[in-house]
């Protein structure tokens, strides 16, 4: 009797669901190189002016094909050495007055987000008059951040009707290669929340195959030993 | 292996709420091979739980707490229950935002008890708020306290099988019929080779999981590593969900479950506590005549089998908001508006209880099979 109740709670519980945002998949392949290079590019250059990514040094950029000279010349801008972290010089008691929040640290933003958050996070922003910024973003409603990349993408505005983004203005890119970039700095963020994961991976299939390779071994000396047992 | 890693890891972290957050980091990144170390620790406390319930569930299925090795089961229970607190010790010093507020959730269980409580949390956290000073003294219990308080009851628990021998899946005491001769027992085999052989199999299928986990999986989908963990701990922000790592969650089910009385949430934490200690009664509580399930009756299996499943679900429950499958409709007369996993949760907890308070009755009642004096096959 019991057991049927469980089922039947077990059941009947699959027609609640719970309410959540649509994120979209974001196409994140760690092992493009150009890709991730255009995200640290674009993170640089953007992100960086108020985000800091204290745990991560410009020189592990290095892994992702650029020689030391390119990250000197190309992506360092504040006078900082190759050997330091990526740590903005705006104090966090300036940022908290002037948008009401300290931007967080990214370093590791794609683990505690998830990269599907960023993603869609990026391509939620829209126009909207009544906040602070005049700013604001489906993913995360109310959000401090202003859009940074809107000379990029251009301005979109909210239907208050159908509840999707509509086009208001073009930016420099259209929508296409505006994912495109978002995808890019997505992947360099899921990158840069874990430098090694790349290395990890590879190193498991190594690992992986000697422990077989063991089992393998331990098995038959079980056998061997056991055989006398009756 | 958790000591080992544990040691690499110490010589990096700074049990320091400043700086234990980027202490993690600086070894997950800068640290040679850090991160391997670092997977290791944290995959290896969740692993060694699930070997611990493993065993458990042995012991309960073949009856190797019974006479006469009650004593052996009391230690085992002992080691339970000092693993959950090195671990709940361990997983404040990351320093994340679950990290955080984890430990004020279980630190503030203390709080409810009456007259004593809110002292006896200010006394545990050493601070009027998890802190710097928490920090620094759950790192001290993690590294050394409770490492040698369970390394004596390791051995106390060697010692004591030492004493009555390994029980057997037919609960047949092999030490009955001895050869004449010898007084060697002649269902038993010498532990090596026969086991070392048999366990390093088992080791080595163990290590398969263990390391697919660590290079492939080490957040085991937010299991084992929670998200929420990568944001620094943050005093000010609480998140909209705490939840403990997964192998407290059946217990935290338990604590939601029961219903405040009088706006106190003790009821809660004792029926907890006492989901725990309850374990250690389990020897005295099963009047069975027989050890191995192979020769207990239906009964027995019937509870067991909804013990085990009401164990998952309620693990399942405390990993999740309690408001996740929605409200019951106000139509329905006393339900109306409860939350529906509260009230599952609410029928497994009884069911979770039952099986140990109803234990006397069901062993005794129970059709067992004759055991016979030889160990089969």
């Amino acid at each position: 009797m019991r057991f049927f109740i469980i089922i039947f709670l077990f059941i009947s519980s699959f027609s609640f669901s719970a309410e959540n945002i649509e994120l979209s998949k974001a196409p994140v392949d760690l092992t493009d190189n150009q890709s991730l290079q255009r995200g640290a590019r674009t993170f640089t250059n953007y992100c960086l002016n108020c985000h800091s990514a204290k745990y991560m040094r410009y020189s592990n950029l290095q892994d992702i094909g650029l020689s030391a000279e390119t990250i000197k010349n190309d992506l360092l801008f504040t006078g900082n050495k190759i050997g330091d972290t990526m740590s903005v010089n705006m104090s966090m008691k300036d940022s908290k007055k002037w948008f009401g929040a300290s931007p967080p640290d990214l370093s590791v933003v794609a683990r505690s987000r998830g990269a599907d958050w960023i993603y869609s996070y990026m391509r939620g922003f829209y126009r909207d008059p009544t906040r602070p910024m005049g700013w604001n973003n489906t993913v995360y409603v109310n959000s401090a951040m202003p859009h940074i990349l809107w000379e990029l993408e251009g301005e979109k505005i909210l239907n208050p009707k159908t509840k999707k983004l509509e086009k208001f203005s073009s930016g420099k890119l259209n929508a296409k290669e505006y994912d495109a970039t978002i995808a890019d700095l997505t992947n360099y963020l899921v990158y840069m929340s874990e430098p090694d994961q790349l290395k990890r991976k590879k190193m498991g299939y190594y690992v992986i195959g000697f422990l077989l390779l063991l089992l393998f071994l331990t098995i038959n000396l079980k056998k061997e030993y056991w055989r006398d047992i009756k | 292996m958790q000591i080992l890693t544990g040691i690499f890891l110490t010589m990096y972290y700074k049990p320091d709420a400043a700086q234990a957050f980027a202490s993690v980091e600086f070894i997950m990144r800068d640290v040679s091979f850090g991160w391997l170390i670092r997977y290791m620790h944290s995959t290896g406390a969740s692993l060694f739980f699930v070997v611990i319930y493993l065993h458990m569930f042995r012991g309960l299925m073949y009856g190797s707490y019974k006479k006469p090795r009650e004593l052996l089961w009391l230690f085992g229970v002992a080691i339970f229950l000092l693993l959950m607190a090195e671990s709940f010790f361990g997983y404040l010093l990351p320093w994340g935002q679950m990290s955080y507020w984890g430990a004020q959730v279980i630190v503030n269980l203390f709080a409810t008890i009456p007259f004593i409580g809110p002292d006896l949390a200010e006394w545990v956290r050493g601070d009027y708020l998890v802190s710097d000073a928490t920090l620094n003294r759950f790192f001290a219990f993690h590294v050394i306290a409770l490492p040698l308080a369970l390394a004596g009851l390791i051995m106390c628990h060697l010692v004591a099988l030492h004493e009555v021998g390994s029980n057997n899946p037919d609960g047949v005491e092999i030490k009955d019929t001895k050869d004449k001769k010898t007084g060697i027992p002649l269902d038993g085999i010498p532990f090596h080779p026969y086991y070392t052989v048999k366990d390093l199999t088992g080791l080595t299928v163990f290590l398969i999981v263990f390391a697919s986990i660590i290079f492939f999986a080490p957040e085991m989908g937010g299991y084992f590593l929670e998200a929420n963990n990568f944001v620094p701990a943050d005093p000010l922000v609480t998140p909209s969900h705490i939840a403990p790592t997964w192998y407290f969650t059946p217990f935290y089910s338990i604590l939601r479950a029961v219903p405040p009385i009088l706006g106190s949430q003790f009821p809660g934490v004792a029926a907890m506590g006492l989901s725990v200690l309850i374990f250690f009664f389990v020897p005295w509580l099963d009047k069975s005549k027989v050890r191995s399930i192979r020769y207990k009756g239906i009964l027995y299996k019937k509870w067991l089998a909804a013990f085990v499943v009401s164990f998952i679900i309620l693990g399942y429950l405390g990993t999740v908001p309690s408001n996740i499958w929605g409200q019951f409709s106000s139509i329905i007369p006393l339900l109306g508006g409860v939350d529906v996993a509260t009230f599952v949760a609410r029928i497994f907890t009884l069911v979770y209880f039952a099986f140990f308070i109803m234990m006397p009755i069901y062993s005794k009642k129970d059709v067992t099979k004759k055991v016979p004096k030889r160990v089969t096959m």
